[in-house]
């Protein structure tokens, strides 16, 4: 009995986010279409041969890395809008990388470029952690504005220093042979490659980090208590500035699957605000690194299931994604508010009942 | 718990069935005559009242007097072209139609996946045995809006304002300046951008501020070619009693008395055009010719001499475009058409230069 109830704690967000879902579609119903056929479309749009899974996960992958960067920043305590920005710099990095030197042999090129998205995506993160640690400004507004910034850079670079003159977009020339990660050839074509492999280490490295590491645990404690993590011995600046480098710079991996398995160079708003939708992911993860996996292909799958829904149907267009987004979110947190209204309801509070 | 759970599956599973039901019915319904369009709009979305716009009443107005059958999609990000596209030639769409130069890398891949179907590329040149590139030659339009804005210029002065410093804008640009010093050489031209990021299509203030900007140095006509953003710079012109001159479709009713004319790039006929000769081509059956596709396929260029670019006269602007500056312009219009005048065209000038 003990065991059912432990149970149906965990798998509450789950059946919130199935009913967020159905609420979802059921307004669809509304609006004269058939809930019936939008299912349909959606599933098979997002799942309905190699191919549109291959863009499912390929719109995943972006979505864990920005999923876990939200949520590392949470665990600390900081709510990191920037991944927006963060992810920008990584991928620019990596594709001034591959353009300016050319000649890395075949095998450490990637593992550079990696690095490089890394870098790129930590020192956008830690300028505003340490605005924060040292300076008090809330890493709220100036992670929106380190958004903007980012975008000018990236812009000036693309367009004045590494201009492609080939083509029409706004694009840096092509990165070098030796970095292109090559896609896997089960998805018919879809554009997914090794990011995706990297995106669920790294997404297990982030649980092990933070729930198995002294490291991880003192980023933890500034997150809960940073008075109790202070009178522990934690430096709380340091603690900060680690956090929001660690989230930008995986923020900086979505650079991975765009410029190394996909695009092959830096594309000016490539993002489908991935940074932005990475925070609605770690929301539905209820701001825990273990949950943002199975949240972020929810969120790819609807990304790419409902771009279909334009054609298949009459009156629902692709919008109904960002209702379904807002919904989900909703019906997962008022989850939380039930947690909440049962505490201060009944005073008989388990330890798993609090999570 | 058990019980609530198979409930929900079970209601899942129903809905698939009957999905699959109203799926096939409605498949049924749509295998009938008529050609079928697929469209994937750019980003802009077909309220842009720009290209978008112009390239979807030019597939409705293909629906309405051809009586094809035709669906669009406006695309969420640069990566969703390709699965877009693909989505369309999977199913029995005969033509698919891409807006935008975003599309054309993934409408090369898809072309050459799906050779049994006709596409085409509105604003790109794509090579494909099966593809055909709709072009305009907007540094024609745009050197027939630069000799408007230099007969119409008291100070000599004139301003530019264009989106973004891409090449597509650039070309506007050229054109624009050599129009302005064919008529007045001792007349100057200055050019602005609205910005660096996408932003920059949708951003009237600061188009405004720019305008704003060029007026108190003395410019008295501003041609915009920035999208949405070009609104600000009517703003602008009213607030200061000037002239401006809009850009893709007939903006001349935007503010009448302040807009001297539009530079029409007409992406409607294009599509339209394309739409109707594969019409026309099909038999009773709806087959088209074994070598249709050779004449289908290739670049088509929508210049002056076909009224693919145009100026735009009506109501809203006959006191402005008076009957002496209309025959200047259309005697230019003849000599571009008639090869008597080279505009300089940014495209080709390029390879040149850099």
């Amino acid at each position: 009995m003990a065991s059912l109830k432990i149970w149906l704690i965990r798998l509450r967000p789950i059946i919130a986010a199935l009913l967020g879902l159905s609420l979802g579609i059921g307004i669809t119903a509304l609006a004269g279409e058939s809930p019936a056929h939008v299912v349909a479309v959606l599933v098979k749009s997002a799942l309905g041969s190699p191919y549109d899974l291959g863009m499912t996960l390929f719109y995943t992958t972006p979505l864990v890395f920005t999923g876990l960067s939200v949520a590392m920043a949470f665990q600390c305590g900081l709510f990191n809008i920037g991944a927006e920005g963060q992810l920008a710099m990584g991928a620019l990095w990596a594709a001034v990388l591959g353009i300016v030197m050319p000649g890395l042999p075949g095998f450490v090129a990637p593992v550079f470029a990696v690095l490089a998205c890394i870098l790129g995506g930590a020192a956008w993160g830690a300028i505003p952690g340490w605005l924060r640690a040292k300076r008090g400004s809330h890493e709220v507004i100036n992670t929106i504005m380190m958004n903007f910034v980012s975008a000018g850079v990236c812009s000036y670079v693309t367009l004045y220093v590494f201009r492609n003159t080939e083509g029409q977009n706004p694009e840096t020339l092509p990165i070098a042979a030796a970095y292109q990660l090559s896609q896997f050839s089960s998805f018919g074509g879809a554009p997914v490659s090794w990011a995706l492999i990297l995106a669920v280490l790294v997404w297990a490295g982030c649980i092990v980090f933070l729930r198995k590491t002294r490291l991880g645990f003192q980023l933890m404690s500034v997150g809960e208590n940073e008075s109790a993590a202070e009178a522990s011995g934690i430096s709380s600046p340091k603690m900060r500035i680690l956090a929001m480098a660690i989230a930008g710079g995986l923020a900086g991996l979505v650079g991975v699957g765009e410029v190394l398995g996909n695009a092959h160079k830096f594309k000016m708003g490539f993002s489908a605000d991935f940074g932005f939708i990475g925070i609605a992911v770690a929301l539905l993860a209820r701001g825990r690194p273990e949950g943002v996996l199975p949240s972020a292909f929810l969120f790819g799958a609807l990304h790419k299931g409902t771009a279909d829904l334009d054609f298949e149907t009459t009156h629902v267009t692709r919008e109904l994604a960002l209702i379904l987004q807002a919904l989900v979110i909703l019906s997962v947190s008022a989850d939380g508010l039930w947690d909440w209204m049962n505490r201060i309801g009944v005073k008989k509070r388990t330890g798993k009942a609090a999570s | 718990m058990h019980l609530k759970k198979f409930g929900f599956l079970g209601r899942v599973a129903s809905f698939l069935v009957l999905a699959l039901w109203t799926s096939l019915a409605s498949a049924g319904g749509l295998n009938g005559v008529g050609l079928k369009v697929g469209m994937v709009l750019d980003k802009g979305g077909k309220d842009d009242k720009s290209f978008n716009a112009s390239a979807y009443s030019g597939a409705n107005r293909a629906k309405d007097e051809l009586k094809i059958q035709y669906k669009y999609v406006e695309a969420t990000d640069d990566n969703a072209f390709e699965p877009l596209l693909r989505s369309f030639a999977q199913k029995d769409f005969d033509l698919i139609i891409g807006v935008g130069f975003a599309q054309a890398e993934a409408m090369a891949k898809v072309s050459k996946a799906f050779p049994n179907k006709l596409f085409a590329i509105v604003d790109s040149d794509v090579k494909g045995a099966n593809v055909r590139s709709l072009m305009f030659e907007e540094h024609e339009g745009s050197f027939l809006m630069g000799a408007v804005a230099a007969l119409k210029s008291k100070s000599g002065k004139i301003g530019f304002i264009g989106g973004m410093a891409i090449p597509l804008i650039k070309r506007f640009e050229m054109g624009f300046e050599a129009g302005v010093k064919h008529v007045n050489p001792k007349a100057t031209v200055t050019s602005n951008f609205v910005g660096v990021t996408a932003d920059s299509w949708n951003n009237p203030p600061k188009a405004k501020e720019l305008a704003l900007g060029q007026f108190n140095n003395g410019v008295d006509v501003i041609f915009q070619a920035a999208g949405a953003s070009g609104s600000g710079v009517f703003d602008a012109a009213e607030e200061k009693k000037k002239f401006a001159i809009g850009v893709d479709s007939n903006q001349n009713w935007m503010k009448p008395g302040v807009i001297l004319t539009s530079m029409m790039k007409r992406v409607d006929i294009s599509v339209y055009e394309t739409i109707k000769e594969v019409a026309a081509a099909r038999n009773a059956e709806g087959k088209l010719p074994a070598d249709f596709n050779k004449t289908f396929a290739g670049l088509k260029r929508f210049g002056l001499k076909n009224s693919g670019v145009d100026y735009a006269l009506d109501s809203h602007n006959q006191k402005e475009m008076s009957a002496d500056v209309k025959k200047k312009i259309d005697d230019l219009k003849g000599q571009i058409t008639s090869g008597k005048i080279k505009v300089p065209d940014f495209y080709t000038a390029k390879a040149g230069k850099k």
